[in-house]
């Protein structure tokens, strides 16, 4: 049982990010990744992502604006939105990106443009969710509560 | 160089995991990808296998390194990538007559594009994203190949 109090709390947040699916295995295994060499390893791959995912959301926006769709670019674009999405755990905004492909897959306009709001707010919900998470685990200190015992 | 955390560099240390470390110093490894989460996915990856990764982000980068006499043990090959892909740079490489691992880590999972790539001249291929298990397959396999390679 945790006795620092941000410890604890540091480990219900991320209980929480599991267990209501915004977050999965693949989000583990970053944090096997960090260690004492490489103690902010994880913030560091979330904040890479959200920087460069920002960039492929702007893509897909803007390619949402020009009718008729061109269904190969959307897909393109969600492609290496999906891959990095899948790169951090981010279970929720994945299964948006899956379903966003397969409305491009079928040509279907309408389906696109609603998953795609959809996943915008998956996304900004994540993203304060991490946010919120990553200040707690800085206050808390070194995080040997967020990954397995060796 | 680059030793994961809890190595040591002295040889008298016969600890299990130190000596995997250790035997994997004198690998070079080649990290090929444009996406920059996952290069640093990766490198950190092969980082904590005692490897120290070199790392550019498309084909033509790959292929130049070679061109001007850099050799690599292991080749991460990603596939989609601009300026070359990863199915150009594979077989540019093996018509140069690069016989180094190349491995192709893609996120196109489908059978059809993973032989695609595999017929360009991989040794193998895998999914996205790469997990130890692998690494500790790859490393397998490349000191049995090195092992031929001494006893040819």
């Amino acid at each position: 049982m945790e006795r620092n109090p941000m410890r604890r709390q540091l480990q219900v947040m991320r209980k929480s990010l599991f267990d209501q699916g915004y977050l999965d295995e693949q989000f583990v295994q970053l944090e096997e990744l960090q260690d004492d060499a490489n103690p902010n390893f994880v913030e560091e791959v979330v904040t890479l992502y959200f920087r460069d995912s920002a960039r492929l959301i702007l893509n897909i926006e803007q390619a949402l604006e020009r009718k008729p769709f061109d269904f190969n670019k959307l897909d393109g674009y969600m492609h290496q939105f999906k891959g990095s999405s899948s790169s951090i755990g981010a279970k929720r905004v994945k299964a948006e990106s899956t379903l966003f492909r397969e409305y491009c897959k079928s040509g279907n306009g309408e389906g696109c443009m609603r998953t795609f709001q959809q996943l915008k707010k998956e996304y900004a919900t994540l993203r304060k969710k991490l946010e919120a998470y990553f200040q707690v685990a800085r206050q808390a200190g070194p995080m040997e509560t967020a990954c397995r015992p060796k | 160089m680059v030793l994961g955390n809890g190595a040591s560099s002295s040889s008298l240390n016969m600890k299990s995991g130190e000596d995997k470390v250790n035997s994997n110093k004198n690998l070079s490894v080649l990290v090929v990808d444009d996406d920059p989460l996952i290069r640093m996915l990766h490198d950190m990856h092969l980082k904590k296998f005692g490897l120290n990764p070199q790392v550019v982000e498309d084909g033509k980068k790959a292929v130049d390194l070679f061109r001007i006499g850099a050799s690599f043990d292991l080749i991460l090959m990603d596939k989609e990538m601009p300026v070359m892909n990863g199915v150009e740079a594979t077989k540019e490489l093996r018509d140069m007559g690069i016989n180094s691992m190349i491995v192709g880590v893609t996120s196109r999972g489908l059978e059809i594009e993973m032989q695609d790539f595999m017929e360009s001249g991989l040794d193998f291929c895998f999914e996205k994203p790469l997990t130890p298990d692998m690494i500790t397959f790859l490393l397998n396999e490349l000191n049995k190949k090195n092992d031929d390679d001494n006893n040819d």
